[in-house]
């Protein structure tokens, strides 16, 4: 159980993992995700599943290094398991034909994205996705999108691969284009906090999946509490994905970062103590 | 009943007993005065996490079994959710045959160390006992006696495993390992069921890992227990959450007969008053999560937690008391209850009230938090108190608290811990739309069989009932099993 079958770096800070867990690979549906912990002394994250292969019996994961857990994983080999894989959670996407989807995602967000585009697209849907990144390097990913969708567009911000400027100068040219039902957006929360803003510029529903800290993952805690239309709700099990519009994005920015000063403190020292991760 | 009150009556004339009641008589054992267990000094422990009650000695413990009257009529088992054979136990402590009286206590009891720290006795067996029915003296420490001999059974490096009677292959489930669970585990193990315990998180216990700190309960005397129930072929599948990771149908399809859902309370409430999401402010559960299952407050472990020198925790039950004693641990300057009642109306356990006064809580009773606020990097830092004076009773029969008019201040905190209930975890209600739920969002069952309305599916503790307590939940887990057997013979 959890043994890595298979690792690849999509850039330097960037790690896929293939891992063995045959009943989550048969029960998860796009939009799921696990809770992991690496080690003893770990602490427990959340990963939206990538992928899923019923008959291997394996997940896909997609981490990103930002702080000890992420550079714990990356540092896994295959061969080595993960201590503890546990899902899957959350509520699965809300799939049907709307029409025309715009999917827009960024950084390690393309992940979780790849799945529901690829529901989304089997549905009968005519998707259309803007991939964004800071640089070439960080666009992942991109081969597998172009499968499952009708177009793909990609933004760097210092315009290294396809068009300079932001996720959503990307997604502006689209919406003037063409008629557009629904827009889903998968990345961090300040990229999808101005999605939002623009898609409510021109009055398109959207989902956004979010991606707050947790514990449990279960329900038990209330970490991941976020304010959707004024009510507090748990992204754990009552999401991720909500009516982006009604999600108070402010707040979920302020909530990821509670633990900014010693996560920074505990990261360094982890950096010191693992000269491999430089 | 009439077969366990032969059985009783059989066992209470046992030459050994009857010749241990002559030894005394009953007069002078009335005479003696009730134990009471030391513990850690106060301005020490409100520092670390060692436990506080420190356990009896075996002099103290054989001293106060010599209390204990072994009456013909012994009231003290109709207190106890498990049904333990209390004079019993108490008879061979007297006797010194202390690893004897230990699995008298596990003829029963699947816990006995855990309950003879955290079951409130007070008003179960030792409410029951005839020193507090018929002589108005303090009862007997059955309490304190079962956590002694567990503890003595633990240590001797001597544990028993109770008999396995004839392995039957019937691949029965537990969901959940908590209390209800492993009581249930414990019986349907020794009734020679095929025992599967399936666990949502990396540690195998619940409640008794992630709720109840280490001060009150260790987490090694639990996983000695757990440690007890592997021996007896119960197999623990941690990470799994049936309903998720598999439904039930599936399990079926592998071979399970049947199943005991002790899913728990999972879900934290909260007030719903404005800044409730501020940072720094907790659920009881997340809070004592992160320092009971995380170890947040060793720095070799990677979980953080928060918590300031300020700290206010909102509610009067075990759980904040539980926060409220955690977070002086994790060195604040004031650690506050804030309760909107007075402290007669407290739902904790009164020892629970006295170790926190002890260790430097204050109490702001007949006290409401209404709103929050922070400072400009989301941190709450300060929040507005509303005073509260008592009204008639209401439906819970304690006195309504009434907000009073123009009394509200403020007050500088960097912490909060919101503990005021929580609400049934809808895993797997949800997972199963045959299941009966009650608006609450609990299992419906059987009063007498925990069967719920789904053929072979049982329930029990807090799923079920809401939020209670350990034992109670172990009374249910019994139960279950009882009535799982019955069941599965019958079919």
């Amino acid at each position: 159980m959890n043994k890595i079958i298979e690792k690849e770096f999509f850039s330097e800070s960037v790690v896929k993992l293939v891992v063995q867990a045959p009943y989550i690979a048969r029960s998860r549906k796009a939009g799921h995700f696990v809770i992991v912990r690496s080690g003893d002394k770990g602490e427990r994250i959340p990963l939206t599943i990538a992928a899923a292969d019923p008959n291997s019996g394996t997940i896909t994961l997609i981490i990103q290094k930002v702080g000890v857990t992420s550079a714990k994983l990356c540092e896994l080999e295959v061969g080595d398991t993960i201590t503890d894989v546990v899902g899957p959670l959350g509520k699965a996407t809300h799939i049907e034909n709307v029409g025309t989807v715009l999917a827009s995602g960024g950084g390690v967000g393309v992940a979780p994205l790849l799945p529901i585009v690829e529901a989304l697209k089997q549905a009968g849907n005519r998707v259309i996705t803007v991939l964004a990144a800071r640089q070439k390097e960080l666009i992942i990913l991109e081969e597998q999108m172009q499968q499952h969708s009708d177009e793909v567009i990609i933004m760097t911000d210092d315009g290294s691969y396809g068009k300079k400027g932001l996720v959503t100068h990307g997604m502006e040219e689209v919406i003037q284009r063409e008629k557009v039902d629904l827009a889903v957006t998968v990345g961090p929360a300040i990229m999808m906090k101005f999605v939002t803003l623009l898609t409510g510029k021109y009055d398109i529903p959207t989902v956004a999946s979010l991606n707050t800290l947790m514990v449990d993952g279960t329900g038990m805690c209330g970490a991941c509490r976020v304010s959707v239309g004024g009510k507090t709700k748990f992204v754990c099990v009552d999401g991720p994905e909500f009516d982006a519009h009604q999600v108070d994005f402010d707040e979920m920015l302020l909530r990821l970062d509670s633990y900014k000063p010693s996560e920074a403190e505990a990261y360094e020292s982890f950096l010191s103590s693992h000269p491999k991760s430089n | 009943m009439a077969e366990v009150s032969e059985y009783l009556k059989q066992e209470r004339e046992k030459e050994w007993r009857v010749a241990l009641r002559a030894n005394m008589k009953n007069k002078e054992r009335t005479q003696l005065e009730r134990v009471s267990m030391s513990e850690q000094e106060a301005d020490k422990r409100n520092k670390d996490f060692t436990e506080v009650n420190c356990g009896l000695s075996e002099e103290e413990a054989r001293n106060e079994a010599r209390r204990c009257l072994d009456c013909v009529n012994p009231t003290c088992i109709t207190g106890c959710p498990v049904s333990i054979n209390i004079p019993k136990f108490i008879k061979r402590i007297e006797q010194g045959d202390l690893l004897e009286s230990a699995r008298v206590l596990k003829e029963t009891n699947a816990l006995p160390a855990v309950c003879g720290r955290v079951c409130p006795q007070e008003v179960q067996c030792e409410e029951a006992c005839f020193y507090t029915q018929k002589l108005n003296k303090p009862a007997v420490a059955i309490g304190h006696l079962e956590r002694f001999v567990a503890d003595y059974e633990q240590n001797s490096g001597q544990m028993s495993v109770p008999e396995i009677t004839k392995l039957n292959g019937i691949k029965v489930a537990s969901i959940g390992s908590g209390p209800a669970g492993l009581a249930f585990a414990g019986d349907m193990a020794k009734m020679g069921y095929d025992v599967t315990v399936f666990e949502a998180l990396h540690e195998i216990g619940g409640v008794l890992k992630y709720g109840i700190p280490e001060f009150r309960l260790p987490n090694n005397i639990v996983d000695v227990e757990i440690d007890v129930l592997e021996k007896m072929g119960v197999k623990f599948i941690r990470n799994f959450i049936v309903g998720a990771t598999a439904s039930i149908e599936e399990l079926r399809k592998e071979g399970f007969e049947a199943f005991m859902v002790g899913s728990g309370a999972g879900l934290p409430n909260f007030m719903h008053i404005p800044g409730e999401n501020f940072i720094g402010i907790y659920s009881s559960n997340e809070y004592l999560t992160r320092v009971n299952l995380m170890n947040a407050a060793d720095p070799d472990f990677d979980t953080p937690v928060l918590s300031g020198k300020k700290v206010a925790v909102i509610g009067g039950g075990n759980t904040a008391m539980d926060a409220v004693r955690t977070s002086k641990r994790l060195g604040a300057d004031r650690s506050m209850i804030i309760y909107r009642r007075s402290i007669e109306e407290m739902p904790a356990r009164n020892e629970e009230i006295i170790h926190a006064q002890e260790e430097g809580v204050e109490f702001m009773n007949l006290h409401n938090p209404l709103e929050y606020y922070a400072d400009e990097k989301g941190r709450v830092c300060r929040m507005k108190v509303q005073k509260m004076e008592l009204g008639e009773p209401d439906a819970s029969g304690r006195r309504r608290p009434i907000p009073i008019e123009g009394s509200e201040f403020f007050m500088d905190v960097d912490t909060v811990v919101v503990s005021v209930g929580v609400s049934p975890n809808p895993l797997i209600p949800s997972s199963m739309k045959e299941l009966d739920v009650s608006r609450w969002g609990t299992i419906v069952v059987d009063q007498d069989s925990m069967h719920s309305s789904v053929k072979g599916v049982f329930a029990g503790g807090d799923i079920v009932r809401g939020g209670a307590t350990v034992i109670l939940a172990m009374g249910d887990g019994r139960k279950a099993a009882g009535a799982m057997d019955d069941y599965l013979k019958s079919r």
